[in-house]
């Protein structure tokens, strides 16, 4: 049964993911994109992480989406897009694709994971949230700190890159 | 039960596309979009391990990931904005300011 839902879910992100590179405009390729986010949010569930799912939800499809749909239309890019120079050496692109891809598959089917298991089984995974909010304030405190000055210093910046040098 | 090798194997394939986006579209856009879908392959491979491996360090790691690439994105799309205003252009084929 979970097998099957992966297997829909998995379909549809690579789907979406090949439609995003593929379509010409941008405005197709960022709702593909979401489109993508939602299946990623989906398989989170099924690695029972309910609450990476609704933060890949929040942030992803509702901030980081919005901020893609809101530039390509402020630049006013939906229908400039059809006259895109191919890239002149897009075999070497290929070629180095498909090299990594063939490597990965080989080193992942080949490789046996180690096993030291930890105390988070199933079951003590059924209150996710809470465990995650304890570890966030306890061991990983001072990551927690570096990271919100760095969205702070991601917020002045992007402020202060996007106002003309006239300071309006 | 989903054999870990298969979330490795989709995030193997979304990584891939995600690099032929970067590598072969011009679109400064779609090339951040690109890059959007490398990071989620990446969320992909930490939460996989993270479950089964049993630990919690994974999906501690990917709320780090996903704050990153928020601001990543921000700062990104600011910088498009702004040198879309001075050369006109979305292509990164026509940025060659810095070219030797």
């Amino acid at each position: 049964m979970e097998q099957i839902f992966f297997f829909i879910f998995a379909v549809v992100a690579v789907g979406s993911a090949v439609a995003v590179v593929a379509f010409r405009n941008p405005v197709h390729s960022a709702i593909s994109l979401m489109v993508c986010f939602f299946q990623v949010a989906a398989l989170f569930i099924l690695l029972r992480s309910p609450f990476l799912a609704a933060a890949q939800l929040f942030i992803y499809v509702g901030a980081v989406m919005v901020l893609f749909l809101f530039v390509v239309m402020v630049l006013d890019l939906g229908r400039a897009s059809f006259d895109e120079p191919v890239f002149h050496r897009r075999i070497w692109g290929i070629v180095v694709v498909l090299g990594l891809f063939a490597e990965v598959v080989y080193l992942t089917l080949k490789g046996e994971p180690s096993h030291i298991k930890g105390p988070y089984v199933d079951g003590a995974m059924m209150n996710n949230t809470e465990v995650m909010g304890t570890l966030l304030y306890t061991k990983y405190i001072y990551p927690f700190e570096i990271v919100s000055i760095l969205l702070l210093l991601a917020l002045v910046g992007a402020i202060a890159l996007t106002m003309n040098s006239k300071g309006e | 039960m989903v054999p870990l090798s298969y979330y490795l194997i989709l995030s193997l394939i979304l990584f891939s596309v995600g690099m032929a986006g970067v590598l072969l579209r011009r679109n400064i856009i779609i090339v951040l979009m690109s890059l959007e879908l490398i990071f989620n392959s990446v969320n992909i491979n930490l939460v996989a391990f993270s479950h089964h491996l049993q630990s919690m360090a994974g999906r501690i790691f990917v709320i780090f990931t996903i704050t990153i690439a928020a601001a990543e994105v921000a700062i990104g799309l600011a910088i498009i904005v702004a040198m879309y205003r001075r050369v006109k252009t979305v292509y990164v084929d026509k940025l060659r300011g810095m070219k030797g």
